[in-house]
């Protein structure tokens, strides 16, 4: 017999009797599996957003504040090509990481920056040494301020990690309301076919791991910006 | 009404104040005292030191001669919630399981008895002092009651209650202050520190066992701060 | 006694001591306190939640065979290779047999404690493998060759200075005690590990059943990179991580933060359904999933503690709970401290060994009011004293407990417990606190209570 036959034949003989359901002091009120499963209200439970959308923009840009998260909402792609300039300009970009998309090829050529395309299949050394990854994303969530990245949208599973900086294009109709919606989202893109990285991404990387104060950066990037328009 | 009383060992032999002071307050209110005199423990050490066979033996006589009262009051969170929460699994299976859930229905922690069952939070008392309240950890956890001990304190004249910064164990837990005494005890001071922060003179209880531990850290330790338990708060004039 | 419970009692006499320890366990875990009640406080229905997040993990443990063969499937379905260990031993095997296959020299890992429960890191090192743990806290109890000290924090013991000279002396760092400054130095040192390193390896917070996934839950991306960079990934998982599908993550991503690191949500949760897949552009080439069963499925056929499965390792039990916090974690000797450790350590390691940590509690119930899946921890801790006395009872307990029981029971004996415990008052001061006084456990550090003048019972008597 396999292994695999001796766990699960243990965990079939283990599961004969039943256990009390949870806080319910040992009365078992249902049979098998959940019709509804209880994480389905999830959205009635989690912390409250607003249903407006301004309010929404408001909450992400509360939670970018939370986060130390730089979070720029801006009118048009312009803006946001200025606004990127003047980025790269401030902190001495000179090579940067990106990949192919709706945004990122509209938005990254103006900076005339050397560009590393990570989607083309990249050299990691060449990619550590950029100033910044810049990705698109699949959804901006207004209850935790986080961006939801994959691989297959994002240029891989580096690209928003390795660079020291990680700057995010999204459109305003990107914004999600909480995590449930973020969930629908994803089994409605890609069920059947999910990307083999899936990434909530909330602020710049940290550790608390030395006297639970908090630092920035600690593997992945020190900082994390978030264009919007 | 008539109210049985439960008045487990360490009260008797040594807080019987406590047990005089809830007889005098519920007489007072117009209650029947009904004491179950021939009771003197709950059960709760063989209990909670895993010998539920000797358990049982005290415990049966418990239920057998309240599961009929009209209402049970208990002079200690603890021995409360071994009666109302940890009887019905004791007696899970055997032919007392019905009576002991009988029983539980009826079983009140002396201070929430007052409160939720009577209704009633002034009575009369005057305490001029600074004090702050430990939460007994059975009393709080498994049975709950935050709010009337609370509610009784609010309403006695002249007392100023200052919270501690935490709801924290004391570190008594029974036999476990004695087969971890070291461990009770750093509990116990960092309990003490935090109640010496609020800057009280007393620090009451609705649980006398609680007290006894906190009462022998401070005395050894030569410490200012009192304990009393809530009953003596609430028949002081 | 055996040598658990003498290690057990004489580091806690020497714990519960130490001050400094105790100063920097509760301003680090105040800090955590904060942060957990403002975002549990942001919940609209904390409590819904919580009963929520517990009934899906009775879903999915009580159907664990199902949720475990539909994980399986599906991670196969995309290339993934899954491995089923029943013991710690096979696991390291099989991640040994993978290791050599791939002609591989060094792994970067990041956090699992899956890991330290079989002992991995050793036992690759004695086989000459390089091993270095990629998350923080974990990196620098490896440079210590300690034990994580707490299954979230490895390394809340240890002060910046104390790190500092960790890192000055290991790494010839030169840096001085500032927290950023000691955090740049592991991430330069970790950054090259991550490129040249043959092997990935991680652990899991959640299993995805229905679509195939392990969720991994961190702050610094050093996951993100483990399984991002090197050509091979290793994921070992205990069987009751599975969680039915995939939107329940939307309810235990933000649980597992509020109660893990007090956030609202960590920086990284990240969901994996296999290795580099056609068309992408980087990853792993392979994926190697080791199912770790290790006694769970033992744990699993009581039904009374079944629950205990239900745990997702948010360490909130530890963070609360007055023993962990005088104590410490290494004390416990376990892989698991704190309420947790103590509940399920007899399960995965015998009871006979472990039980002292059932009994060293004063039943507070601290851990189980704050559990995001309502495991009934101190109500287990319980549970596993009348277990153990069941198997072996102590005769000299024992015979205390029918000795009360005799004088309880008779009311006539009870009455001269007054006088005789007066009597021996008279006395007791001459000895108490010292050490042939037979309340010395007691009297060592409190005053003896004292038996009253007149006892309740003799009042009542004589009110008639």
């Amino acid at each position: 017999m396999s292994e695999r036959e001796k766990i699960l034949g243990r965990i079939r003989d283990a599961l004969v009797v039943k256990a009390p359901f949870p806080g319910n002091h040992g009365h078992d009120s249902r049979g098998g599996s959940s019709v509804v499963p209880p994480s389905s209200r999830a959205g009635e439970w989690l912390p409250r957003v607003d249903d407006s959308p301004d309010g929404q923009l408001a909450a992400f840009a509360t939670n970018c504040v939370d986060l130390k998260a730089d979070f720029f909402l801006l009118n048009s792609a312009d803006e946001v090509k200025a606004q990127l300039q003047k980025l790269a300009a401030a902190d001495g970009w000179k090579k940067i990481a990106t990949h192919s998309g709706v945004l990122t090829d509209s938005i990254v050529p103006s900076l005339n920056l050397t560009t590393l395309r990570a989607d083309a299949g990249y050299d990691v050394h060449e990619m550590e040494s950029c100033d910044a990854g810049i990705t698109e994303c699949d959804a901006l969530i207004a209850q935790t301020g986080s961006v939801l990245v994959t691989n297959r949208s994002c240029g891989g599973r580096a690209l928003s990690v390795l660079p020291p900086h990680h700057v995010v294009l999204a459109r305003r109709d990107q914004l999600l309301r909480d995590l449930p919606a973020a969930f629908q989202l994803l089994k409605r893109k890609y069920a059947g076919n999910y990307p083999s990285m899936i990434s909530f991404v909330t602020g710049p990387s940290r550790t608390g791991d030395i006297e639970r104060i908090l630092v920035l950066g600690a593997h992945g990037p020190k900082r994390l910006t978030i264009f919007v328009f | 009404m008539t109210v049985s009383l439960f008045i487990p060992c360490f009260v008797d032999l040594l807080y019987p104040k406590v047990g005089i002071s809830i007889v005098q307050i519920l007489e007072r209110l117009g209650h029947k005292i009904d004491f179950a005199e021939e009771l003197n423990c709950c059960g709760q050490p063989a209990f909670n030191s895993g010998y539920w066979d000797e358990a049982r033996e005290l415990a049966a006589p418990v239920v057998k001669r309240l599961k009929n009262a009209e209402a049970v009051v208990i002079a200690s969170g603890s021995c409360g919630a071994m009666l109302k929460v940890f009887y019905p699994q004791l007696f899970a299976g055997t032919e007392l399981e019905t009576d002991a859930k009988k029983l539980s229905s009826k079983c009140f922690e002396f201070s929430d008895f007052l409160v939720t069952k009577l209704g009633v939070t002034d009575l009369g008392a005057k305490f001029p002092a600074k004090v702050t309240f430990h939460d007994g950890c059975h009393g709080l956890r498994e049975l709950g009651i935050k709010r009337s001990p609370r509610a009784l304190l609010e309403k006695v004249q002249g007392l100023q209650l200052v919270e501690m910064k935490e709801e924290i164990c004391c570190g008594f837990g029974g036999t476990f202050a004695a087969k971890f005494p070291m461990i009770s005890t750093a509990m116990g001071d960092v309990k003490c520190a935090q109640a010496a922060e609020t800057g009280a003179d007393y620090i009451i209880s609705n649980d006398s066992s609680c007290l006894m531990h906190i009462q022998g850290l401070l005395e050894k330790q030569g410490k200012k701060l009192k304990t009393i338990h809530l009953a003596e708060v609430l028949t002081s004039r | 006694m055996t040598a658990p419970v003498q290690q057990f009692k004489r580091q806690a006499e020497v714990l519960t001591h130490d001050l400094r320890h105790r100063e920097i366990i509760q301003t680090a875990l105040g800090k955590y306190a904060v942060v957990r009640d403002k975002n549990r406080g942001a919940f609209q229905d904390y409590q819904s939640a919580r009963q929520a997040a517990a009934e899906t993990k009775w879903e999915a443990i009580n159907h664990l065979d199902k949720h475990l063969e539909q994980l399986v499937s599906k991670l196969e379905a995309r290339g993934t290779k899954v491995h089923w260990a029943s013991t710690g031993d096979q696991a390291r095997e099989i991640i040994q047999k993978i290791l050599r296959e791939k002609k591989a020299r060094s792994i970067i890992k990041s956090k699992a404690m899956t890991s330290e429960e079989i002992h991995l890191n050793h036992a690759l090192e004695e086989e000459g493998f390089e091993v270095v743990e990629s998350d923080l806290g974990e990196f620098i109890v490896q440079l210590k060759k300690e034990t994580p000290y707490h299954i979230v924090f490895p390394a809340m013991h240890l002060t910046r200075g104390e790190i500092r000279d960790l890192f000055n002396k290991e790494l010839a760092a030169n840096a001085t005690d500032n927290p950023e400054e000691l955090t740049m130095v592991a991430r330069r040192v970790m950054r090259q590990k991550y490129i040249t390193a043959d092997i990935g390896f991680t652990g899991a917070n959640f299993a995805i059943a229905e679509t195939g996934m392990i969720s991994i839950t961190e702050n610094e991306g050093n996951a993100r990179l483990t399984a991002a960079l090197p050509k091979t990934m290793i994921t070992l998982v205990g069987i009751e991580k599975v969680l039915p599908r995939l939107e329940d993550l939307a309810l235990f991503l933000p649980m597992l933060a509020t109660s893990g690191t007090g956030q609202p949500l960590t920086c990284y949760n990240t969901m994996y359904s296999g290795p580099r897949q056609p068309g992408e552009p980087d990853g792993p080439e392979e994926w190697h999933v080791v199912l770790l069963d290790n006694r769970r499925s033992e744990l699993l056929a009581d039904p009374e503690q079944r629950d205990a499965l239900h745990c997702i390792r948010c360490g909130a039990c530890l963070n609360v709970c007055p023993i962990f916090r005088n104590v410490g974690g290494h004390t416990y000797g376990t892989t698991y401290s704190g309420p947790i450790g103590s509940v399920i350590t007899p399960h995965l390691r015998g009871l006979d060994e472990w039980k002292h940590l059932s009994y060293s509690s004063s039943l507070c119930g601290a851990c189980t009011e704050t559990c995001p899946v309502k495991i009934d921890l101190a109500h287990h801790l319980l549970q596993n004293r009348r277990n153990s006395v069941q198997k072996k009872s102590s005769p000299a307990w024992k015979l205390g407990f029918e000795l009360m029981n005799f004088v309880f029971k008779r009311p006539g004996f009870y009455e001269f417990v007054a006088p005789l415990g007066r009597a021996a008052q008279k006395l007791h001061p001459m000895i108490a606190g010292k050490a042939f006084d037979p309340a010395f456990p007691w009297t060592k550090t409190r005053s003896a209570p004292k038996i009253a003048k007149q006892t309740f019972k003799e009042w009542w008597r004589e009110r008639g």
